[in-house]
């Protein structure tokens, strides 16, 4: 392949991520090009939402380069560029926030310190709060809606900043089929306007034919990079395209320990995503 | 009415609105990331600075913000490091610091009446140089947590999605817990150190009672902050009976009388909006009757009317009523 004159969105070479001195990516190499759609795949604990959270920067890498848009994720500055929308149950919080709030608050990677939103800001928040089909709920609070309308919201708010490139992890967990339907139509009015999607998933649904890269995770390695695969495939050992139930024996026993969390209140937690 | 024309009056009700204004505006962003009881934290800590001023000589209000300023950063730090609430760690350090204060000014002499007054408030403790100190404090709260709501609001309700927004998420966790310190510096005069948490939590607990969306609730909040702590003091400075009372519990009982009154009307709020959420469009299979039918439904007719696809349903007695021609259907 010719190096391309316009450096790729990501290029990651030998990555590693260690949670709490515990190696949990190794040897990842993972290029993504401008306009892809990936989807990461893989089973519970394979290391899928880890490399996405190394990816935007949000865990350093212990070995390993990593560059997003051709600049080293420690320079990296051009957070605008970037949506991210985190897995996590809910948009909610202590306190009451407005479907309009949540989405506005992805608008400031466009904003500078105490200054008004202009009219080219409420445009792009109105526009998002559009792709994702919420029109009716602005006003509503975050907490009122349903989990996939939640989820929406946050897609929306990652919308907001115009970004280049989206992170989506895992938006359809817990999200029933007509909000996994409607958030695939959002995801490919995104597609088609050329964004580069890496999407962590552990099932595609309706998504999968907006998928044209699949990367399957396995024990924190890449166990598979290429043509899109089906769900069931994600799980057999040689990626093949066997029509088999999707119910049978996982690839492998779950490699997860069981940590238990007796920690002094100063100790650092062993939080399975390395949170602090 | 005399009272209100003495300059000590005057100094505590300037006193008692700037309070008002700022510790709800901080407590907003505590509640929002569920550490409602860190400014009850900071002011114990305070109680050690304090106690540090009556012994050394220097004005109490500026060791009282070092030392909680020092304190919320010392939190800060064990909380980022720390266990995901570091309950137990910030445990340690509220009852280090009131046990610090307690013997400090034993040892300095002091009596614990004078310690009383930063405990629980008073009204005629304040100095002109304490006024002009707790407006310039709480200006700085009032204009950050206002001016800088969008980032403060964003770091608040999802930390790892503003770190990749670009926001220096930890430098904004720092500066909420350094104004949770100002603040309880500020409100120390008037509703003292003991009670301050409640100026900056029982505000947003009832704004939100009634609002949905964060903006109304950080105004509605420092606007009934603002009345419970003006309120308040004017209670205290004029007790029925010959009583001399403290103005912190006037305070935060008006404040907690706030909140008993807007609860049953928030609970009904809830209880409306759940009775009236959608029900799921979907074709009815069967197309059953409701059988004997004299009432007629309609816009004022008392049944709550729920939006189901593209009509209404009313419901009553466990049914869902449709009309359709001339009877009405079971949904």
């Amino acid at each position: 392949m010719t190096t391309p004159a316009v450096p790729p969105p990501i290029s990651l070479e030998d990555g590693a991520v260690a949670l709490a001195g515990r190696p949990v990516l190794r040897g990842v190499d993972l290029t993504v090009h401008s306009g892809d759609f990936l989807a990461l795949m893989g089973a519970n604990g394979s290391g899928k939402s880890t490399l996405v959270r190394a990816l935007t920067g949000l865990l350093p890498l212990t070995r390993g380069r990593l560059e997003l848009f051709g600049t080293p994720i420690r320079e990296f500055a051009q957070w605008r560029r970037l949506g991210f929308v985190p897995q996590r149950a809910g948009a909610a919080s202590g306190v009451p926030a407005s479907v309009w709030e949540v989405v506005a608050s992805g608008r400031l990677t466009h904003r500078r310190l105490l200054r008004p939103l202009s009219r080219a800001d409420r445009a792009a928040i109105d526009e998002a709060i559009e792709v994702v089909g919420l029109q009716d709920k602005t006003r509503d609070g975050v907490s009122q809606l349903s989990g996939g309308q939640q989820q929406r919201a946050l897609i929306a708010r990652a919308l907001a900043g115009q970004p280049d490139l989206f992170f989506l992890d895992e938006p359809t967990a817990g999200v029933d089929l007509p909000n996994q339907v409607a958030l695939a139509a959002s995801l490919g009015r995104l597609k088609e306007r050329g964004a580069t999607v890496v999407l962590v998933a552990h099932e595609l649904g309706p998504l999968a034919p907006l998928v044209d890269r699949s990367v399957v995770m396995r024990d924190g390695r890449v166990a598979h990079d290429g043509a899109a695969l089906a769900d069931h495939a994600v799980h057999q050992a040689g990626f093949g395209d066997v029509h088999e139930h999707h119910c049978d024996e996982p690839a492998r026993p779950r490699r997860r320990d069981h940590l238990p969390d007796v920690t002094s209140p100063l100790d650092q937690p062993l939080d399975r995503r390395g949170r602090r | 009415m005399d009272l209100l024309s003495l300059p000590f009056m005057q100094r505590a009700l300037i006193a008692a609105v700037v309070t008002g204004l700022a510790a709800p505006a901080v407590g907003t962003y505590l509640v929002q990331r569920r550490l409602a009881l860190m400014g009850d934290g900071l002011g114990h800590v305070a109680v050690t600075g304090v106690a540090l001023g009556l012994v050394t000589g220097i004005a109490p209000t500026w060791t009282a913000v070092v030392v909680a300023v020092v304190g919320a950063v010392v939190l800060e730090l064990i909380r980022e490091r720390g266990h995901t609430n570091g309950d137990v760690a910030l445990a340690l350090l509220f009852y280090g610091g009131l046990a610090g204060g307690v013997l400090l000014t034993g040892i300095g002499g002091q009596s614990a009446a004078r310690l009383q007054q930063f405990l629980f408030g008073s009204i005629t403790t304040v100095s002109v140089a304490d006024v002009i100190a707790v407006m310039v404090l709480a200006a700085v709260v009032v204009v950050i947590c206002v001016g800088l709501s969008p980032q403060l609001f964003a770091v608040a309700q999802d930390q790892d999605f503003a770190r990749v927004a670009g926001l220096r998420v930890r430098g904004y966790n720092m500066l909420i817990a350094v104004l949770a310190a100002v603040s309880v510096t500020v409100a120390m005069r008037t509703v003292g150190l003991l009670l301050v948490s409640a100026l900056m939590v029982v505000p947003v607990a009832t704004a939100q009672q009634v609002t949905r969306s964060f903006r109304t609730t950080l105004a509605a909040a420092m606007l009934l902050g603002t009345v419970a702590s003006l309120g308040g003091l004017l209670i205290a400075a004029f007790p029925p009976g010959d009583v001399r009372i403290a103005p912190g519990p006037t305070i935060v009982l008006l404040a907690l009388a706030g909140f008993a009154l807007t609860w049953p009307l928030g609970a009904w709020l809830r209880h409306r909006h759940r009775l009236e959420t959608p029900f799921a469009p979907g074709v009815n299979v069967d197309h059953e009757l409701a059988g004997e039918h004299p009432h007629d439904h309609g816009d004022d007719c008392g049944h709550v009317a729920v939006r189901h696809g593209d009509h209404l349903d009313y419901v009553h007695d466990g049914h869902r009523h449709a009309r359709h021609d001339e009877h009405y259907d079971e949904h």
